[in-house]
């Protein structure tokens, strides 16, 4: 075709394209625009915490239980029930959790026994918190007869953590390199050695990470444990099987629903004590999985 | 290697060992079943007392204050309300922050961004509820509508807003990524603009899982419970007003597993009914994302 | 994930496809040159080129990722209307310089491109012009078939859509589609997913779709190479149907396509310094039976590459 032939069909398009590259920066814009006011919603969030908590910040107020009058008011009975709960719970769904991934992962790849047990366990890691809460309170206060105590607490939180754990440690022991199990076989060691000899081993770093960032994630909750009889005023520091405990993000809560300036001031305090724990939470996973996943190069 | 264990005692070992993995495994089938059965139980025995006909269908809930009603619409349409005006936050800015990062940001930027992202989503949710009460609640009156009253479903419908951000942001970035690079070759080579090709070839590409995203994050707030009870009060009146305080499905099981209610009392019966409802739902809703993505994932071969 | 043999994995970038920073940035400065204006941006072709029978001309152009460079110092003219062909050693810089052609290097945040690239006369590196408006002008189909998970029809109509086509869109479908040898096969049922065509047909489209915006010259990168002999022959029929109206330049491993398909081959290879250079030029016949330098001549005949 001749371009004198071409030139005559040609301006059947009009690309416009100052429009186009105009609408193109104007979505960019919009997409900034909403990254920067996420970020500001968070900078505004830390920032109110921190100016109306920090100044109660200090020894008496981590020393100290909780009072009628605000600036004698600690976090102690809070602080101590968060920590207990958050290793007594450890202690129950890490070796749960990490089992019953052994057993999907390694023993019965393939049924559809474990295609069930899979989708199951996706649809737990999506049951509201409260529902566990609900749960936890037939069963184990009810039920079980153990009432409002720590224990109870723990076991019900167990539960709510346990799909979490399962999916991350499936995850870690999925990225074992199969050769690693295929040299333990040939060395003629059983299933159960290869698991605990070979595989868990070199899974251990992404499986600790998974269970304190779900450790984390269950001592931030609030309401599973106002339905299994935490306790919003608790002067002395009860036992795993006493009941009458609080925790951290129950004490947070009792303060700030006051709407008493003064009161709003120290639950901000004990905000700010539950958000260090879990920064030393999440910090605690980033080092082990840095330190210990030193050695294992594939 | 030989004749350190005796064989028989060895297979026996194993097969121990594998009951128990097994047992462990079935926690989670146990557990299901075990919340259905006991749900369903309480919820039974609650629909004794209570027809189940008012229970769905009635429009006034006055569970502590006789004349008791047990309609159980003001405190779905609260709830609903508010994950409503959640997504209304969540899902601009969780999708304009997913395109930004899949599309528009340097593999630094990204490193950066998304450390905070998750930032937020580990941000326990009685904090949220607290800013809700300080920050947001006041800032609305002060701005926009200095006639609102102290709890509304609006300061907790922005702040689970914030909440659920990063489910969709995270899950959609995920899917928008997941679109193979030749796709975006194919549109530019064509004289497409990027933005073109996001909105054109990109999204449309990725949308079931956006979608998937979206309906996991309105699951999450319709079962969002600490943020609602600080900042949108206990009254459970039906309304579309966000300006008003509402309760939630959440907030009354909160509010009655405070109070002093006897055990036996046709409260706590209330209580596990509504519970019910609240993981039925949220069940559905779990349910519809799984089969989004599975119906509608595309497959690029 | 798809892997094909692209610039990007030559350890540029950190291998996702991210497109230029937001448009306005200094493209801004408006170009100089009338010509450039008018004829790029406002998409009527040249009619006053000094030389009719070139379309495509490179200028001592050498390409850079980053410090590395790619291709060096090429000079060569891509004659309108006839298939030309570049051969070369995997590795030697092939799909970039015809990524160059359509500005696709653009999408790699490290990539440079010096000298001068003429399109119909206008050096379409200057700054002020706007790739967008070159890829209408030059289409580009992939070596893996990539239509999008969309309808037949949607597929063709993408391009002329984003571009503002005026006129009657199914008639061009229909025109692009039979242009392509593939309107027979899919006629009833246009509607229906592209990714339920054969690996043939999906090329096929490809090659329907870029045409769909009526552009003067049509890049092949290796389009055969995904394909089964047979697929391979079609489209290389195609190419030489479509010659006539277009101006096909492809990239090819494939010495014996790059003979029975092109009428004018370039053989590319590789120096000490990896950079590809051009060896030499020359209509399809002479190159294969009596090429001028060794180099050329043991490509040919498979003593390396």
């Amino acid at each position: 075709m001749s371009g004198l032939a071409r030139a005559a069909e040609a301006p059947r398009f009009e690309p416009a394209l100052m429009q186009r590259r105009l609408s193109g920066t104007l979505f960019y814009g919009a997409c900034l625009a909403a990254i920067g006011l996420t970020l500001l919603a968070i900078l505004l969030l830390l920032y109110d915490i921190f100016t109306r908590g920090l100044s109660h910040l200090d020894v008496d107020f981590l020393t100290g239980v909780p009072s009628r009058f605000p600036d004698r008011a600690g976090v102690l009975p809070a602080l101590v029930g968060s920590l207990q709960l958050g290793i007594l719970l450890a202690a129950i769904a890490f070796p749960v959790g990490v089992a019953a991934a052994v057993y999907l992962e390694e023993y019965a790849r393939q049924s559809r026994l474990n295609q069930l047990l899979r989708t199951n366990i996706a649809n737990l890691a999506g049951v509201p918190s409260i529902v566990y809460g609900i749960f936890g309170l037939a069963l184990f206060v009810r039920a079980l007869g153990l009432g409002y105590t720590l224990i109870a607490a723990a076991l019900t939180l167990a539960l709510l953590i346990l799909p979490v754990v399962i999916i991350s440690t499936m995850e870690a022991i999925r990225a074992v390199p199969p050769s690693q199990r295929e040299a333990a076989y040939a060395l003629g060691a059983t299933r159960w050695q290869v698991v605990s000899g070979a595989v868990l081993p070199a899974a251990a770093p992404g499986i600790m990470t998974g269970t304190i960032l779900a450790m984390a994630r269950a001592i931030g909750e609030t309401a599973p444990l106002i339905l299994v009889g935490a306790v919003t005023f608790v002067t002395y520091l009860p036992g795993p099987f006493e009941g009458g405990y609080t925790v951290l993000p129950i004490q947070v809560y009792s303060w700030a629903a006051r709407f008493q300036p003064a009161f709003q001031e120290i639950s901000a305090t004990a905000i700010i004590v539950l958000l260090a724990l879990l920064v030393v939470l999440n910090v605690l996973a980033l080092v082990v999985r840095v330190r210990l996943s030193r050695h294992l190069q594939w | 290697m030989t004749g350190a264990v005796v064989p028989g005692a060895r297979r026996w070992r194993e097969r121990a060992i594998e009951a128990v993995l097994f047992l462990s495994a079935s926690v989670g089938v146990v557990t299901t079943v075990g919340i259905i059965v006991v749900l369903a139980f309480e919820t039974f025995e609650f629909f004794v007392q209570v027809s189940p006909l008012e229970y769905l269908t009635g429009t006034v809930w006055s569970a502590s204050i006789r004349p008791y009603a047990f309609g159980v619409i003001p405190l779905v349409v609260s709830t609903l309300m508010i994950a409503i005006i959640a997504l209304a936050i969540a899902v601009p800015l969780g999708l304009l922050a997913a395109v930004y990062l899949a599309e528009y940001a340097s593999a630094r930027t990204r490193d950066l961004l998304k450390p905070i992202l998750e930032l937020l989503a580990g941000i326990p949710t009685i904090v949220l509820g607290f800013f809700a009460i300080t920050v947001v609640s006041p800032l609305l009156k002060s701005t926009i509508l200095p006639s609102l009253g102290p709890f509304s479903a609006l300061a907790a419908g922005i702040v689970v807003g914030l909440l659920v951000l990063p489910v969709i942001a995270s899950l959609s970035e995920d899917a928008m990524r997941a679109v193979p690079r030749a796709l975006r070759e194919g549109s530019l080579a064509l004289g497409a603009t990027s933005f073109e090709t996001i909105r054109k070839v990109v999204l449309p590409a990725a949308l079931s899982g956006v979608m998937a995203s979206i309906i996991l994050a309105m699951s999450r707030a319709v079962g969002e419970t600490m943020a609602v009870v600080l900042a949108a009060g206990t009254n459970p009146t039906l309304t579309l007003d966000p300006r008003d305080s509402v309760q939630t499905m959440t907030a009354f099981i909160v509010q009655i597993s405070l109070g002093d209610t006897p055990q036996q009392s046709i409260q706590f019966k209330a209580l596990f009914a509504v519970g019910a409802t609240l993981f039925l739902m949220t069940l559905g809703l779990n349910l519809l994302s799984d089969w989004l993505v599975r119906r509608f994932r595309n497959v690029y071969e | 994930m798809v892997s094909e043999v692209s610039p990007e994995a030559m350890g540029a970038a950190h291998g996702s496809a991210t497109p230029p920073a937001p448009e306005p940035s200094g493209r801004d400065r408006r170009a100089h040159d009338p010509r450039a204006r008018i004829h790029l941006a406002v998409d009527r072709p040249n009619r006053h080129s000094d030389d009719r029978d070139t379309i495509v001309e490179f200028r001592d152009v050498s390409c850079y990722y980053g410090p590395f460079r790619a291709i060096r110092d090429v000079s060569l003219a891509i004659p309108r209307h006839e298939v030309s062909a570049i051969i070369g050693p995997s590795g030697s810089g092939k799909s970039t310089l015809l990524r160059t052609i359509n500005r696709m290097n653009d999408l790699v945040p490290t990539a440079r491109t010096e000298g001068a690239i003429l399109f119909d006369g206008v050096d379409i590196y200057r700054p002020g012009v706007d790739a967008v408006g070159v890829r209408r002008r030059v289409g580009m189909v992939f070596q893996k078939p990539n239509p999008f998970p969309k309808s037949i029809y949607e597929n063709v109509a993408f391009g002329p859509r984003v571009n503002g086509y005026r006129g009657n869109l199914g008639e061009l479908v229909e025109r692009s589609l039979r242009r392509a040898a593939l309107w027979d096969e899919v006629k009833d049922k246009l509607r229906s997913s592209a990714l339920a065509l054969s690996g043939g047909q999906q090329q096929r489209l490809c090659i329907a779709r870029a045409i769909a915006t009526e552009p003067e010259v049509i890049l092949m990168d290796e389009p055969c190479s995904a394909l089964d002999p047979r697929a391979t022959l079609q489209i290389e029929d195609l190419m030489r149907e479509l010659s006539e109206r277009y101006t096909i330049v492809i990239v090819t491993h494939n010495m014996q396509q790059a003979a029975r398909a092109s009428d004018m081959t370039a053989f590319i290879t590789m120096d000490e310094s990896r950079a590809g250079y051009l060896v030499e030029v020359a209509p399809t016949l002479t190159i294969f039976t009596n090429p001028e330098h060794r180099l050329t001549e043991d490509y040919i005949s498979g003593r390396f590459g």
